[in-house]
């Protein structure tokens, strides 16, 4: 269906219709691409692989505690749709938020000083595994209740249009988050005010162990946006450029056209929901399928048969991200906890009389 | 100095910090064409436009939310919830994100942001909409719950919560909207947060009360006067945090207390004040301390059922009776 006649550009847009610029009508090819860009994606692919096996490791030795939920097979979706992003633009997601922390310019050494619970940590040790948070790369925040980062990406993309700023605010989620309350409320606020925000779905087929088809009552997510006339994408999660090219694309829109899109990303989730979760649910075809999708190393494979990636360099990446993420655990296993005398600095921002500072076992009346 | 309503003293300080400061802006359910469910907002989208004063669909979580978001990029939303039942919609937004983004994410961001909201029983509006819910908010580190209860104390109190840096509360009272009060013509008085003030001094027993409450408080003292009972009467204004050292301070001096709360009394604010009197002045303590708080059912809508659940002047007045009765110092 047309859009021209609608006020937003109504109605569900399939990845295959609407309206499309052209080079977005054939699948993007690596043929098209410079050789350096696709191994900057390639390395960026690897370093959030090996910076979540390691993530994983350490939560097994205890040195993380909490829940712990990784990224594994969702990097070639986190590095496209952060290549999508310009650096004034803004990211909100959900709890498994280690690789777009990355993807978004935090220095891996601070991240996982955060999962190590180290006052060097991205949130000084507040936020661990699913608050994330800085201010200076705009990566506004990891947030843990589901559905609670959507009305707050709404707010942000309201403050940029209440001041007239081009930035745009991309807000990620996972599947089973299109079903919360926050979701219907937010796509309905942000295209009623014409709000630059991209939201984007994760859809790994499932919430922990529910399905998509057992909690979504349109389990084509990407259509859902038509109940607010939003339009949605549908993108295959396991192509970075895809990726790249469909979230370009609409952030590129919001900015232009100051309203709301969707992008749903089809994705695979490699383990369980999080680290201790041994997805006993999932039968040996379901994990054989997530194997089989493994985008990292499927681009690897592409890159190595256009020859843009040879195994000398390979080896050479492998060493380089490898050596990063050494560092990064060795920075955070040497950097100091944070200070108990610390504890009462973080409730106020604007100081307040009478504000209790009590310790547990201290008498409300210190005299 | 001008008799203005508690309801003007809202509509002219919002109005005012509109004026100085671009950042702040309005936006709730019927807050603009329609002019405000009570009519604080009236006048204010004529005046400032839909730019700053934002009709939301009625989504409690949503626009609570986007507030928070738009407060995290530095804008100062005032967040008007038509009564504080609906807040129940948007907790998740009030609790778990504005109370925690300051906090969660090292001290990053701040939150700048109030959420105006009316409680109160006594109209006729059945169990869903006469609920006294702020203990909720009070029970959490990280916001401000403010309960003005004069109109002069509304506008210095209401400037401080727009002017502050975090989340705050902001408790109204359906009773007291049309309460009148002496405000200073061209008031630019920031009240301090979180301290209580004695609004009238005493020597017999101390009475304390916040919101509607704490007016009540003032007219039975008047009239115990009468009967040549000295009241002391505590108004908290601010529920979180807790001015504990003035109402122990008080209890000292007066060795007995009644508190006077519109919420339900067990786990209510009267608890915590009571708690915070045996431990702060217990050796000050001539009787125990008594608590006057409505019936703990749902609010039903018949009128005698009503009144009769909800605290009275009159069941004030019982209690401090009583109060005294047991110190043994005066029969009333
Ligand atoms: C409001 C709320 N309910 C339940 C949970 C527990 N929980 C955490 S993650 C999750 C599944 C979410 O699934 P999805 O949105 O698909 O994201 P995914 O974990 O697959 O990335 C649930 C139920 C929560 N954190 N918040
Ligand atoms: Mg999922």
């Amino acid at each position: 269906m047309a859009d021209t006649a609608k006020p937003k550009g109504g109605g569900t847009a399939r990845s295959t219709g609407g309206r499309r610029r052209s080079r977005k009508d054939a699948a993007p090819s690596i043929a098209d691409e410079q050789p350096k860009t696709l191994l900057e994606y390639y390395r960026q692919m690897l370093l959030i692989r090996r910076f979540e096996e390691r993530t994983a490791q350490a939560y097994t030795q205890a040195r993380i505690g909490g829940y712990c939920h990784l990224n594994l097979g969702e990097e070639a979706t986190i590095v496209g749709l952060m290549t999508a992003l310009q650096e004034r633009d803004y990211l909100f997601t959900n709890y498994r938020e280690h690789g777009y922390a990355i993807g978004k310019g935090i220095h891996p050494r601070r991240v996982m000083a955060e999962l190590y619970g180290r006052s060097t940590g991205v949130s000084k040790g507040w936020g661990g595994s699913m608050h994330m948070f800085d201010t200076e790369t705009r990566m506004l925040g990891g947030y843990g209740i589901v559905g609670g980062q959507l009305p707050l990406a709404t707010g942000a993309a309201l403050a940029v249009s209440y001041r007239g700023g081009d930035e745009v605010v991309m807000c990620q989620m996972g599947d089973g988050t299109t079903n919360i309350g926050a979701w219907h409320e937010s796509l309905n606020i942000a295209s009623l005010w014409n709000l630059p925000v991209v939201f984007v779905v994760i859809n790994n087929y499932t919430g922990m162990g529910t399905t998509v088809e057992k909690s979504s009552a349109e389990p084509e997510l990407y259509k859902r946006g038509s109940a607010f006339r939003i339009e949605g994408v549908r993108v295959d999660g396991q192509d970075v450029l895809a990726v790249r090219d469909a979230a370009t694309d609409l952030v590129e829109r919001a900015r232009s056209e100051q309203r709301p899109f969707l992008l749903e990303a089809m994705s695979h989730r490699m383990k369980g929901h999080s680290v201790v979760d041994p997805a006993k649910y999932r039968t040996p075809e379901q994990v054989e399928e997530a194997k089989a999708n493994d985008p990292v190393a499927s681009f690897e494979s592409q890159l190595l048969e256009a020859g843009v990636l040879t195994e000398e360099l390979k080896q050479e990446i492998a060493d380089s991200v490898r050596d990063e993420v050494t560092d990064a655990a060795d920075f955070a296993e040497n950097s100091p906890h944070p200070d108990v005398a610390t504890l009462f600095d973080y409730t106020y921002a604007t100081p307040v009389a009478n504000e209790s500072r009590r310790m547990p076992a201290d008498p409300v009346f210190a005299d | 100095m001008s008799v203005i309503t508690y309801r003007q003293a809202l509509r002219d300080t919002l109005r005012a910090e509109m004026h100085r400061d671009e950042n702040v802006f309005l936006l709730g359910e019927e807050i603009g064409v329609f002019e405000g469910s009570y009519k604080i907002t009236e006048g204010l989208l004529k005046e400032f436009g839909e730019r700053r004063v934002r009709d939301t669909p009625i989504a409690e979580e949503g626009f609570v939310g986007a507030a928070v978001g738009a407060a995290m990029l530095g804008l100062r939303p005032v967040v008007e919830l038509m009564t504080i039942n609906f807040s129940l919609i948007a907790i998740d937004q009030i609790i778990n994100h504005a109370a925690k983004i300051y906090g969660m994410f090292g001290g990053q961001t701040s939150v700048p942001m109030v959420i105006r909201t009316p409680g109160g029983g006594g109209q006729q509006l059945g169990a869903t909409h006469s609920q006294n819910i702020e203990l909720f908010y009070s029970f959490i580190p990280g916001l401000k719950v403010l309960a003005p209860s004069t109109p002069a104390e509304a506008a210095s109190m209401l400037r401080a919560a727009i002017r502050d840096d975090d989340p705050v509360l902001f408790l109204e009272n359906l009773g007291l909207y049309n309460t009148k009060g002496e405000v200073p013509d061209g008031d630019d008085t920031v009240a301090e947060i979180g301290r209580a003030a004695v609004t009238r001094e005493g020597t017999d027993i101390t009475l304390i009360g916040y919101s509607r409450m704490a007016m009540v408080a003032s007219q039975v003292a008047e009239k115990l006067a009468e009967e040549g009972i000295s009241v002391e009467v505590v108004d908290l204004r601010s529920l979180r945090p807790l001015d504990r050292e003035t109402i122990v301070e008080s209890v000292r001096k007066t060795g007995c207390a009644v508190v006077a709360e519109d919420d339900w009394l067990t786990y209510g604010i009267g608890a915590e004040i009571a708690a915070s009197i045996q431990e702060g002045a217990f050796d000050w303590l001539d009787a125990p301390v008594r608590r006057v708080a409505m019936a703990e059912v749902p609010m039903p809508y018949a009128k005698p059922l009503e009144t009769a659940a909800l605290p009275s002047p009159e069941s004030l007045i019982t209690a401090v009776h009583e109060t005294l009765r047991a110190v043994g110092r005066r029969v009333g």
